[in-house]
């Protein structure tokens, strides 16, 4: 009780005056670092001749890939909110069998990377090039980041609205259309930023499908030019497109918030029961796992058993597999370490500069991984020769790309620790190391853990960064898999993914246990 | 407690370990070559460069105009010693930006003077012919067009494939620029663009035209033969169609090999490219899984693949092979 009215009377955002200069420091050095990327594209679009620029813009070519990328767009975010919220729904709402593994299995495609996902399926059948093919495979693989915040929510939602809404004479339908769809707005459009982003910056899958958008424009015209005009023009187009739709987001999000009514906890909402139709509604989270997990997994493995080349480059699985995990491991410790400043910076001395730092790291999210390392390119050649086609500048093009994730699971946990409880702690005897040990770092652990895997599973599965920024004679499993299954060689490619994917899998899992947290 | 403490520990010697595991250096002689040939045919021939000399490769792989265009862009500064591309015309482009270092007399002279530039500056090792894949059950032989530049003719639509973002398809359209003039390509993009189902790389292509999603696609003949020699899974459906007479579609493109005048290692990276050229290296070549013509006249390829002599290429100067000219008209046409 004490502590509750210690806060009260002092929130935590006001507990100590100013931050101190150092971290401040550190701070401002952390968000310059994340936004090298646009400042770089910002300043080389800028010196490209108008003349160039204008004919690289309206070019037939542009319309059509701008018609190709919001068609995709649009598709894959509304199929991915009726998937996710039918398959939710069942899950959290339903007395369907087998709930608990359904979970899993529903959040386990994020395990099988798209451009996997597009292999397994293109290299069963060439119905799937095109846009209806790509709109599936792009789905099946991003519509968890729409299911799990969804869940997510549907579990913390207080069944007493609907109880209301029941006596208040509205049906069943209505009341899930009137009172449960709006509460779960939130999570909805968070989650289709996310897939909206991702389908944005997607290569791999979009290449395997012959279908082509800005992104696979880009490393077309990179391959054509490296950094030239062309490819720095259409990545500005991407860019913003990529802010269009975060600011969208932010519009339809407004202001309203739908906050608990009453301060106690919220009973669990009753199951429906579905009676006999439990058999059928087990249909669509079978056929969604088959599809997404089933398929690319069995054609992974039917290759393994008979293509030609099984066998060829297992000698450079091992070592592969272990320079993967290095630069995994790496990016993911120093992703936490970076983030741990600015997350302190905003939850403890919040300011104008705290959260224009923490959004500066948020703004990678509207970067494409090949913007990100077109202007990485550009920023070495340029200023730090010396830094050029190192690993160095990979491990930065990682954190760039996936601080963000890192920030918002710390962020969050270190909420949980206000620092009233410290000074709790120092008021009992503690010393200050002591008491930061002994009380805020296990509140904080956990979140810091689960930022961790974030960024773990993300580098362990990128593709299109690590293509262009990788140092000479390095290679991850994701490249390895590419230039590969690029020269037929889908016997000895195959493995490299499926070690992919036993690699993200554990922590794929994990996230899967962990309430939401995502944006 | 202990727990805290391991969950903060492991991961800092995790990260320890993972950075000196990094930093490893290995010593002795080594080149840096930017490959935009075939990955796995430098890993066949570098080995065997290694045991002669004693010097590593190391290789920086990628696409033609990538690399080619990657050493402008890095200029002075490029850790490049050596440059080997597919096709001739990014040789040309960095032969132009002045960053190539001439070859030594002996290494010009072991390959005849139509396949490497008047200049010097770099020579070709291997050649490749344009041929035209075509599915054997989807059309018969005497369906198939005298010239390249037929394919864009209306009868075409939705028969022809090809990958225009590879840099083998470009050379090809510098060969059609070279011999028929910009007019002629531009049309012929156009009409291209109008019929062309587009793949990501020939193999695809070679598969499509096996599968019988489309009837032919451009490529050159070793994907078919490398595949035919392995198994013929991708290609048991199709037959190659060699173009006569020096139409543009019998096009030889020539690959190149080039000492960069920054490299600081300039006896090392003239070595490479002597052996490349010279019996040994050439042997490796022939020997290979590539299937690509050697250039060296002392040494042929011994196999199953239509003889070098029988080809009937039209006569192109490698170094007026205008690449940059090729991506605009490409552009132009939406191709890329």
């Amino acid at each position: 009780m004490a502590i509750r009215l210690a806060t009260q009377r002092r929130p935590p955002e006001r507990a100590q005056e100013g931050a101190p200069v150092a971290l401040r420091l550190l701070g401002v050095t952390i968000a310059v670092f994340a936004l090298i990327p646009l400042i770089s594209l910002v300043q080389h679009a800028a010196t490209v001749d108008p003349d160039v620029a204008l004919g690289q813009l309206f070019r037939p070519r542009m319309a059509m890939l701008l018609g190709h990328t919001f068609g995709l767009m649009v598709t894959c975010v509304a199929a991915s909110i009726v998937l996710s919220l039918a398959c939710a729904w069942l899950v959290v709402r339903t007395d369907l069998p087998l709930r608990g593994l359904w979970h899993v299995l529903l959040t386990a495609p994020l395990a099988v990377p798209a451009f996997v996902n597009g292999f397994g399926w293109v290299s069963l059948t060439h119905a799937v090039e095109g846009y209806a093919g790509a709109s599936m495979v792009v789905t099946l693989s991003y519509f968890p980041l729409v299911y799990l915040p969804v869940t997510a929510a549907l579990r913390g939602l207080d069944p007493v609205h609907e109880e209301l809404a029941g006596t208040l004479g509205l049906s069943r339908t209505q009341t899930f259309l009137r009172v449960v769809l709006p509460q779960l707005r939130p999570a909805v459009l968070g989650g289709s930023l996310l897939v909206a982003l991702h389908m944005l910056s997607e290569f791999g899958a979009l290449k395997m499908l012959r279908f082509p958008t800005f992104t696979t424009a880009i490393y077309d015209q990179f391959n054509t030019s490296f950094n030239g005009a062309a490819a720095h023009m259409t990545a500005s187009v991407l860019v913003l497109v990529c802010f269009v739709v975060l600011l969208v987001e932010l519009r339809l999000r407004g202001r309203r918030r739908y906050a608990p009514t009453s301060s106690g906890t919220p009973r669990v909402a009753a199951r429906l029961e579905l009676g006999r139709a439990r058999l059928v509604a087990l249909l669509l989270p079978g056929a969604v796992t088959a599809l997404a997990l089933g398929v690319p997994i069995y054609s992974l493995l039917r290759w393994v058993s008979i293509g030609t080349s099984t066998g060829r480059g297992s000698e450079d699985l091992l070592p592969t597999a272990l320079a993967t995990i290095v630069f995994a491991l790496v990016g993911a410790l120093l992703a936490v370490a970076l983030a741990l400043p600015v997350s302190v910076l905003v939850v403890r001395h919040a300011s104008r500069t705290s959260t224009l730092i923490e959004r500066s790291t948020y703004t990678a999210n509207a970067l494409p991984g090949i913007v990100i390392a077109l202007a990485l390119i550009t920023f070495t050649i340029r200023y730090v020769p010396g830094l050029y086609q190192t690993a160095p500048v990979l491990v930065a093009a990682y954190l760039i790309m996936f601080l963000s994730r890192a920030v918002v699971s710390v962020r969050s946990s270190l909420e949980q620790a206000p620092p009233v409880l410290e000074n709790v702690a120092r008021s009992l005897g503690l010393s200050r190391m002591a008491a930061t040990w002994r009380v805020t770092v296990p509140i904080v652990l956990p979140g810091i853990g689960a930022g961790a895997a974030l960024v773990f599973i993300a580098i362990c599965t990128e593709l299109t960064a690590t293509l262009l920024l990788a140092p000479i004679e390095t290679q991850t499993l994701a490249t390895r898999f590419w230039s590969l299954s690029g020269g037929l060689q889908y016997g000895a490619a195959a493995p490299f993914a499926l070690l992919m994917i036993g690699l993200a899998m554990p922590a794929v899992y994990l996230l899967s246990r962990t309430p939401g947290r995502k944006s | 407690m202990t727990s805290r403490l391991l969950a903060v520990a492991v991961p800092l010697l995790l990260l320890t370990g993972a950075l000196s595991a990094c930093s490893q250096e290995d010593d002795g002689p080594f080149i840096t070559v930017y490959n935009a040939q075939h990955e796995e045919l430098l890993k066949e021939l570098a080995p065997k460069f290694t045991d002669e000399t004693g010097i590593e490769v190391k290789l920086r792989n990628g696409s033609d105009f990538e690399l080619g265009n990657q050493l402008v862009a890095e200029g002075d500064a490029s850790p490049a010693d050596v440059f080997l591309t597919e096709n001739s015309p990014a040789m040309s482009l960095v032969e132009k930006e002045g960053l190539f270092a001439p070859l030594e007399e002996g290494t010009l002279e072991l390959i005849p003077q139509a396949y490497r530039p008047a200049s010097g500056d770099w020579t070709g090792f291997a050649a490749r012919s344009t041929v035209l894949m075509y599915n054997t059950s989807e059309i018969s032989e005497d369906e198939l067009p005298t010239s390249i530049v037929d394919l864009a003719e209306p009868k075409w639509k939705g028969r022809v494939s090809f990958s225009p973002t590879g840099a083998d398809f470009q050379a090809i359209v510098s060969a059609v620029l070279e011999t028929k003039g910009e007019a002629a390509t531009k049309a012929w993009l156009e009409g291209l663009a109008e019929n062309g189902e587009v793949y990501d790389g020939n193999n695809i292509v070679m598969q499509s035209v096996n599968d019988g999603e489309v009837e032919t696609g451009i490529a050159y003949h070793y994907y078919w033969y490398r595949d035919q020699q392995e198994s013929g899974e991708n290609s048991s459906e199709t037959a190659l169609h060699f173009f006569t007479n020096q139409d543009p579609g019998a096009f030889v493109s020539v690959s190149g090999a080039g000492v960069l005048e920054s490299s600081d290692k300039q006896e090392d990276a003239q070595e490479f490219v002597r052996w490349l050229v010279d019996e040994a290296g050439q042997q490796a070549l022939a020997d290979s899984y590539a299937l690509e013509y050697p250039l060296n006249p002392d040494v042929q390829l011994d196999s199953q693949v239509k003889p070098f002599s029988a080809l009937e290429p039209p006569v192109v100067d490698v170094s007026a092979l205008n690449g940059p000219k090729v991506i605009e008209l490409m552009q132009d046409a939406g191709l890329i």
